[in-house]
């Protein structure tokens, strides 16, 4: 009886060694969001940046010396109605070529799902200040005097304007807001939930997603640098445009398994 | 027989679910978490503390007495705290610091504080080094400087009545390296922590802010007037740096080429270090090449002074005017917003003085 007991013991102990505590179902799978940036096509990443060799659709030739953008919010929806929500957000930094490839922290399980949608941008509920200690660290807010919260987007260079000089941009993109009276601000939504489509996974996949930058300067509206090419975060007006502009700048280029 | 062969592998087996290292009477000198400020664990990511150089007791002390020991200079008359001054926010009130031979370098001395905060661990106002613990492997041979060898320091702290001990207690061996005297220098200079200035005690609601200083704020963080926070944090990352490069607009030809020497990119010329604005009172002059005698000129440059180049940061506006040129009493407010973010306990810190 004692042996069998200490044998029992031995057991338990052998399996109780274990720290593997995950309790992964074989159903769960875990989905990659891979992005990837081009001009009207044409490959882009940080080694195009800082050279002047891009030409918007208005026909101002200009650069990018900076291109960072959140997004937030990644789920997949199914056809009964359920949807299944992913955590945490995502600083893609072209600039630095960072965070262009991320996991979501929630696993996946396999099935077939009507839609993926992700944020570009924080939704409102989302948007608040003091909140995300890395996106505070990477300076990423919105000053208060315009609400709060935090950028969408960062996209920064230069462009020939009318008069043949190299001028700096900031195309930043925020939730739109109208400051004209500074006790009562007027907010907008202006972030972009893009659709990826129905999608059946059944195994590990990357969504490779491609960013045209040259979208944010055409369609539908024909963005003028000359015009605006900074002071843009209290422009209500520039930030819808910017809003209305970004519907048709992500695309998915392909799932991979 | 049987009996004692079970029993003996159940007592292996329950040494072996141990987490804890094998038991040992290695030396362990006595941790010294760093004490990290509200104001910064409420909103900015944790400070970043290499695995093998854990904040001790033992390396803080050490890491003292050397910051302050003129040992280090190859003639014995220059320490770390001669070019950074407790009493300058660790900075050199020179516009220029004068080596120990009387050479005079090109670049103002950087203030030190809250270095555990910069995150992507680049060095010096042009980034060359990489961890603060190459940071201090600089200075003492560099020829306009301590003007030392290494070979030279460790023998003097090896020959030392009091360094051995120090070292011995301080990391747990005898022989002294470089390593160890720049692992604990960078001990020393984490806990020089500051984040008491008044506008600290205001994000606490342990202060109110002057309607002046609430307009310099306002000034700031409006991206029509100031727009100082793209660059320079915002009360939401009370480092008050983005510790990134960035040309400026201080000049249209360069003398000194900053980041682009060290990246040899030619993007890269005329970016330097954006340095906090914590204790602007304590650390003129201003720039990395100290060019600004008051915060006065410092505000003028950027309101009217801007000097365009193929580098100027995109930010910089209205640049064919100099800037955008703000209002007397704008310029006055943003001044006193600055100074409310200086912190006269962080100088006069007993902890971090030569006593």
């Amino acid at each position: 009886m004692k042996k069998i007991l200490a044998l029992a013991l031995l057991t338990f102990l052998s399996f109780s060694c274990s720290e593997d505590n995950g309790n992964n179902s074989n159903e769960d799978v875990s989905a990659t969001f891979s992005f990837s940036h081009n001009w009207d096509g044409a490959e882009v990443n940080n080694t195009e940046f800082n050279t002047i060799q891009f030409t918007n659709a208005n026909g101002e030739q200009m650069s990018i010396e900076k291109l960072r953008y959140l997004i937030s919010n990644i789920r997949l929806e199914k056809a009964d109605g359920e949807t299944l929500y992913t955590s945490g957000h995502f600083l893609v930094d072209v600039t630095n070529d960072v965070n262009l490839v991320f996991q979501p922290y929630t696993a996946i399980p396999k099935g077939d799902y009507t839609n993926v949608i992700f944020t570009f941008g924080f939704n409102t509920e989302d948007n608040y200040s003091q909140t995300y200690t890395d996106l505070n660290a990477a300076s990423w807010n919105v000053p208060d005097m315009l609400g709060g919260g935090y950028h969408y987007m960062q996209l920064e260079g230069k462009f020939i304007d009318n008069t043949d000089t190299e001028t700096g941009y900031a195309y930043h993109a925020i939730r739109a807001v109208d400051n004209s009276d500074p006790i009562g601000l007027l907010f907008q939504d202006t972030f972009i939930d893009v659709e990826l489509g129905p999608v059946s996974i059944s195994k590990d996949l990357t969504f490779n997603i491609d960013m045209n930058i040259a979208e944010w300067f055409k369609n539908p509206n024909l963005w003028d640098l000359n015009t605006l090419h900074n002071m843009m975060m209290p422009n209500f007006n520039a930030q819808i445009t910017m809003f209305q502009n970004g519907q048709n700048v992500f695309s998915l280029n392909e799932i991979t398994e | 027989m049987r009996h004692w062969l079970v029993y003996s592998i159940l007592f292996i087996i329950c040494l072996s679910c141990s987490n804890e290292p094998s038991g040992s009477n290695t030396y362990v000198p006595t941790p010294s978490p760093l004490q990290i400020p509200q104001v910064f664990e409420d909103n900015i990511l944790a400070p970043i503390i290499p695995v093998n150089n854990i904040q001790t007791e033992e390396g803080i002390i050490l890491g003292k007495k050397l910051f302050f020991d003129t040992i280090l200079s190859e003639n014995n008359t220059q320490a770390c705290a001669s070019c950074h001054n407790p009493g300058n926010a660790f900075t050199d009130p020179a516009r220029f610091s004068v080596g120990i031979d009387g050479s005079i370098g090109t670049r103002n001395s950087m203030p030190l504080f809250n270095m555990a905060w910069n995150y992507d661990k680049k060095f010096f106002w042009d980034g060359r080094v990489f961890s603060l613990e190459h940071q201090a492997l600089e200075p003492v041979t560099n020829p306009i400087e301590m003007n030392n060898s290494w070979e030279t320091v460790i023998t003097r702290l090896q020959n030392h009545s009091e360094y051995p001990k120090l070292f011995e207690e301080a990391f747990g061996t005898t022989p002294i390296t470089k390593e160890l005297v720049t692992k604990a220098l960078a001990q020393f200079e984490r806990i020089l922590i500051s984040a008491n200035s008044k506008f600290d005690r205001y994000l606490l609601e342990e202060a109110t802010l002057t309607p002046q200083e609430e307009n310099g704020l306002n000034v700031f963080m409006d991206e029509t007037k100031g727009d100082c926070f793209h660059c320079h944090g915002n009360p939401n990352n009370p480092l008050w740096t983005d510790n990134l490069f960035h040309n400026n607009g201080l000049d249209a030809v360069f003398t000194d080429i900053g980041l682009g020497e060290i990246t040899g990119d030619p993007a890269d010329n005329g970016k330097f270090k954006s340095p906090s604005l914590r204790n602007l009172i304590f650390t003129a002059p201003y720039m990395h090449d100290g060019r600004f005698n008051s915060l006065e000129e410092v505000i003028n440059h950027y309101s009217e002074g801007l000097q365009d180049s193929p580098t100027i940061d995109p930010l910089m506006k209205k640049v064919d005017e100099g800037g955008v040129h703000l209002s007397d009493s704008d310029k006055a407010d943003l001044k006193a917003f600055l100074l409310s973010l200086s912190d006269p306990s962080f100088i006069n810190n007993p902890a971090f003085n030569n006593q």
